[in-house]
């Protein structure tokens, strides 16, 4: 039993340590673009599944399940952009996003 | 109650900064965004460090309660705002807990941290130094929580609110998806729970809907407002959340959170669970 709570990791370039990517689905990116923005996972209907605050460096990670997903960038001023992905086990989804 | 009474805006924030008698307090499971910029006047509590038993799996008693607030400079008099990053679940969580230890004057800044950071409001380093005081709490309101033999009472008779994501809610996933995935529990819900997950109730920048669309939201998902209820997430975070909305914002009188969520229920031996959509 974990005793982590549901904050983020750091959102850091290379995957934590400890993490065996054989057992996830990952999906991370860079975000380019002025001020705090933040990366919003939406499953195959449109819901919520997780969200984190995007790195200083740009970065952020989700680990999901195996899917079809959609990564929403929020970002000040109302902008949002949303961007579709697959998630596939043992790999790494890579996206780039300009807001 | 009124919503007002219970949650501000970021103007009446900015507002009452130096306001007498008004303590701003950040709630965070990762405190660096505290220590990276906060709001001016904002002291920190650390979800996990202050909020909870360092042995135990249980919240810190109310002598360790009444430690942290008067080493904070918090009075009993004074109004508390809460806020905090991930939508305002660790500052909910910290209201529910509030209201557990009996505070008489406490907010939630509505949106949170993120709202303050959409709008390139004023962040800064400096640490407010707040003289201590002598907190006294009360002690804990059982009316509030809700423990596991609660809610394998509830199954089938009250309602039960899972407001984790829906994958979560199948068991596709066994935590929200910026956190690695665990394998240590069983996945699932409890029977006959609905499942709302808690972001229906916020909107995208992390403020409330408004009371009408809550309303229509947890009655149209099959949430008896005439039955007590019952929410649990993961940990009890997302549930405060849930549980704010529910008792603080549409003044249900018999709402409690679940803080053992299905970490702990997942992994109990015996107790029903249900795979799937819920039936």
């Amino acid at each position: 039993m974990t005793t982590q709570g549901c904050a983020a990791p750091e959102q850091t370039v290379a995957l934590p340590a400890g993490i065996d990517l054989s057992t996830q689905a990952v999906i991370q990116g860079v975000v380019s673009g002025p001020g705090t923005a933040y990366a919003r996972l939406l499953d195959d209907s449109g819901e919520f599944t997780g969200e984190v605050v995007v790195s200083d460096e740009g970065i952020f990670r989700f680990f999901a399940a195996p899917g079809q997903w959609t990564v929403r960038i929020i970002a000040g001023g109302g902008v949002t952009k949303d961007v579709s992905v697959e998630a596939k086990l043992g790999e790494v989804a890579q996206l780039a996003v300009t807001v | 109650m009124s919503r007002s009474a219970v949650l501000v805006d970021a103007d009446w924030v900015e507002a009452n900064l130096d306001t007498p008698g008004v303590v701003l307090v950040e709630v965070d499971e990762d405190t660096s965004a505290y220590d990276k910029g906060h709001i001016r006047g904002a002291v920190k509590i650390d979800w996990r460090d202050d909020l909870q038993d360092p042995v135990r799996r249980d919240f810190v008693d109310k002598a360790g309660f009444e430690a942290l607030l008067s080493a904070r400079g918090i009075a009993n008099d004074d109004t508390v705002v809460l806020y905090g990053g991930n939508n305002n679940w660790f500052a909910a969580y910290a209201y529910w807990y509030f209201k557990l230890y009996g505070h008489e004057n406490v907010k939630l800044l509505d949106g949170g941290r993120k709202k303050w950071e959409l709008d390139s409001r004023e962040l800064v380093t400096d640490v407010p130094e707040r003289p201590a005081t002598n907190y006294q709490a009360k002690d804990q309101d059982l009316s509030l929580r809700a423990f596991r033999d609660d809610v394998v009472a509830a199954i089938g008779t009250l309602n039960l609110v899972d407001v984790r994501s829906p994958d979560e809610f199948t068991g596709k996933l066994l935590a929200p998806a910026h956190v690695p995935q665990e394998a240590a529990q069983r996945g699932g819900h409890v029977p006959t729970a609905r499942n709302i997950p808690w972001s229906k109730a916020a909107n995208d920048d992390g403020t409330f809907r408004s009371n009408e669309e809550l309303k229509e939201l947890y009655a149209g998902a099959g949430v008896d407002f005439g039955k007590d209820t019952i929410a649990y997430c993961r940990i009890g975070e997302r549930s405060a959340h849930t549980w704010f909305v529910l008792h603080e914002l549409l003044e249900q009188p018999n709402v409690k959170n679940y803080d053992g969520s299905w970490t702990e229920y997942g992994s109990l031996v015996g107790v029903p669970i249900e795979l799937g959509e819920a039936r």
